[in-house]
């Protein structure tokens, strides 16, 4: 992999749930403005491994982890503010979850925390984030309304509109589709291909099939480890490893 | 609008497609001007022209068994992606055979000919129009052109009895002349099979655009015809 610049590595990182090794020895490279997609069966700790990138695992009783995450070749657990690590590392979620506020006041939730208190600048904000987030059209007559009353692939996209306001780098994705219809899938997983232009996505998928539809690179997890990562159409089309082979053919997991 | 990215990659292959096969039909013209000049230059440019047509073959290849694994086509996308498999093995056949005649041309480039070449030309040409038409036919998904496309077949096989007619005439009143008649029905037997090879083409444009397999020249009754 030489296509583009590293935005996120990992030497030698580590997990552990108490005495429960979840993530094993991960060297990984992810390239930046790509998809990478992880894939595996559940439990293998892809989705453990995606919060150590953004350290959704600090606040974990019995968390221990040893080895480094580096984003812009800066390590993300010592040189990094908390705060400042997640203002450049979104993230959406399985189920969609809105504040129960209104739609522009999830948009505008993200920047007022960080300060920014101007009505012209917020309204700008807002329609900016929902327009990357292909949900403009469909929502700006009704910006005050409760964020409720979308369907849940609008939900969805309201989220992803939120994680924009703040302008992050990175862009962490947990299953993201799990819980629409196909149709808003599919809408989501076209949204990923324009946002990875100005973003790096990461995206964690218990859908293969998906994974071959709009990743740039694929990690296959299997027990903690990385089995196989690369190109997305090497991996299903001449996957190396018999383990990964047997993962996408159905064969097990 | 959804699935953009599949979309594109639908649309890359299809300008693979076209032009690896305008490719082809040029590989026509090429290699029978080049006979018909005794051009030893322009018959090498035909084998050139043959690696970059290999290479599109592979590079389309490989965007098929890509579109399969990670998009998982089905209906028309499925029939679209399966008939360019099948598609470019004939393109590639065409393109072979120009070589195979650019092969000859070059064998024969110092003797002078045992007669005026006309009725290879003319079928050259009848060739390279249905190469034309069903690669148009190809891109417009006409059915009805695909099969127009096998009306011109009669002719390629009419000239080709001719000149073997013809031929087999010249070689009992001079022996002398065997070598390069067999050459010459050689040819007439290369631009006899790209016809050939036009029609499978239209046959897979017309299951592209109606899901139904199509046969041209299927002479057989009904009763003996394998389902399918």
């Amino acid at each position: 992999m030489h296509e583009s610049q590293v935005k996120i590595y990992t030497e030698d990182l580590n997990l552990f749930y108490g005495d429960n090794h979840a993530i094993k020895n991960i060297d990984i490279q992810v390239q930046e403005n790509k998809v990478t997609a992880l894939i595996g069966p559940s439990g293998c700790g892809k989705s453990t491994f995606l919060k150590t990138l953004n350290r959704m695992n600090d606040l974990i009783p019995y968390v221990k982890i040893t080895g480094e995450v580096y984003l812009d070749n800066l390590n993300s657990y010592n040189d990094y503010d908390i705060v400042e690590l997640r203002k450049r590392i979104g993230m959406v979620f399985q189920k969609p979850n809105p504040f129960p506020m209104s739609i522009y006041d999830n948009i505008a939730y993200g920047p007022r925390t960080h300060g920014i208190k101007d009505k012209a600048v917020l309204d700008e904000i807002v329609e900016k984030s929902l327009q990357s987030a292909a949900l403009w059209v469909e929502v700006k007559d009704r910006l005050k309304q409760n964020a409720f009353g979308l369907s849940g692939g609008q939900q969805q996209r309201l989220c992803i509109a939120r994680v924009l306001a703040v302008e992050p780098e990175v862009v962490l994705m947990d299953e993201p589709t799990s819980a629409l219809d196909p149709l808003a899938t599919l809408k989501i997983e076209d949204l990923v291909q324009v946002l990875k232009n100005n973003y790096t996505i990461i995206i964690v998928t218990h859908n293969m099939q998906q994974a071959g539809r709009i990743s740039d690179h694929t990690a296959f997890f299997l027990n903690g480890e990385i089995v196989e990562y690369g190109a997305t159409e090497e991996i299903f089309t001449v996957p190396r490893d018999k383990r990964t082979e047997d993962y996408i053919t159905g064969r097990f997991g | 609008m959804t699935r953009d990215l599949f979309d594109k990659e639908l649309e890359s292959l299809h300008n693979n497609m076209v032009k690896m096969a305008s490719l082809a039909e040029e590989s026509i013209e090429k290699t029978i001007t080049a006979l018909k000049k005794h051009d030893v230059e322009l018959a090498s440019e035909v084998f050139r022209d043959d690696d970059l047509i290999d290479d599109l073959e592979k590079i389309i290849e490989k965007q098929c068994l890509n579109i399969i694994a990670r998009q998982q086509p089905i209906a028309k996308d499925l029939r679209t992606t399966s008939a360019a498999l099948k598609i470019i093995t004939d393109i590639e056949r065409i393109a072979d055979q120009s070589s195979d005649i650019a092969e000859i041309t070059i064998k024969m480039a110092s003797e002078k000919y045992i007669k005026p070449l006309v009725d290879i030309p003319k079928m050259a040409e009848c060739a390279r129009a249905m190469v034309n038409k069903v690669i148009d036919a190809y891109v417009r998904q006409d059915v009805e052109l695909a099969k127009a496309v096998a009306a011109c077949d009669d002719e390629v096989d009419d000239l080709f009895y001719k000149i073997i007619l013809e031929l087999t005439g010249i070689m009992k009143n001079n022996p002398d002349t065997v070598e390069q008649a067999i050459d010459l029905i050689l040819i007439a037997k290369h631009l006899e099979r790209m016809a050939d090879h036009a029609i499978n083409i239209g046959e897979w444009v017309i299951y592209n655009v109606t899901g139904k397999h199509y046969k041209f020249n299927d002479n057989r009754h009904e009763d003996d015809k394998v389902e399918n």
